[in-house]
């Protein structure tokens, strides 16, 4: 076929485990069919791609603060409902495997492999005082336009 | 009918069987029969939508022990 690709794009606003999930459920799906695929984190949605590891960088002490009290990565993200204070994602990860669905650092992972293109907003990354080099690799870090540029020419336009 | 490649997603749950079955046809020439596997009741609506906007054509499918079998064709 030749026809151009249709194209999906996400905006992940949210830095919740689960709405994270959906929104990267919706992205592979979209890839498989075929879709050019972005998926624009923005704010809380940027803790997806934060490297669980702590990167050591200089930072002034707000910074620190939010670098702290914000999910080290997507694996560490709570729940939008029944939290519990951590406990909720425990189970959900329990129910997860039972069901052989994929966690979320997987959908992570299989997004990159499908060649999903994964932005940050760099205004927000700014703003949280986060680092380039405490996200994971391969990804964007853009602006509105560029969001808008692909979104004009989306599909399927989602706000998560 | 000639089947050119099995896709065992037994087990797999959404998105899982779609990725496969795209990765799988990916791999497949225009004509040739892809069979998938999947237990996902979900893949009962998904893998015909997927199919059908891909341009790919389900020739058959088939319920047998939970498992959902079906036999698509590349566009």
């Amino acid at each position: 076929m030749t026809q151009p690709k249709k194209k999906t794009t996400i905006i992940l606003f949210s830095g919740d485990y689960d709405k994270a999930m959906a929104a990267y459920i919706i992205a592979n799906g979209a890839a498989a069919y075929d879709h050019d695929v972005t998926i624009f984190h923005t704010f809380w949605g940027l803790n997806a791609l934060r490297k669980e590891a702590p990167v050591p960088v200089q930072k002034g002490f707000l910074e620190k603060m939010f670098a702290k009290m914000m999910p080290r990565g997507a694996d560490r993200m709570g729940l939008s409902r029944m939290n519990f204070a951590g406990i909720g994602p425990k189970l959900i990860k329990k129910v997860i495997k039972k069901h052989n669905a994929m966690p979320l650092p997987q959908l992570i992972e299989m997004a990159k492999e499908q060649g999903i293109k994964l932005v940050a907003c760099q205004m927000t990354v700014d703003l949280l005082g986060l680092k380039p080099e405490e996200l994971i690799d391969g990804i964007e870090f853009a602006g509105v336009a560029a969001y808008l540029a692909d979104a004009s020419e989306g599909n399927v336009n989602l706000f998560i | 009918m000639n089947v050119a490649k099995v896709l065992d997603a037994k087990g797999l749950a959404c998105p899982m069987p779609v990725v496969r079955a795209k990765k799988a046809m990916d791999e497949l020439e225009s004509g040739q029969v892809l069979e998938v596997q999947t237990t996902d009741k979900g893949a009962k609506n998904d893998l015909p939508a997927w199919a059908k906007t891909s341009g790919h054509t389900v020739i058959d499918m088939k319920e047998e022990n939970g498992v959902l079998t079906f036999w698509i064709q590349k566009g």
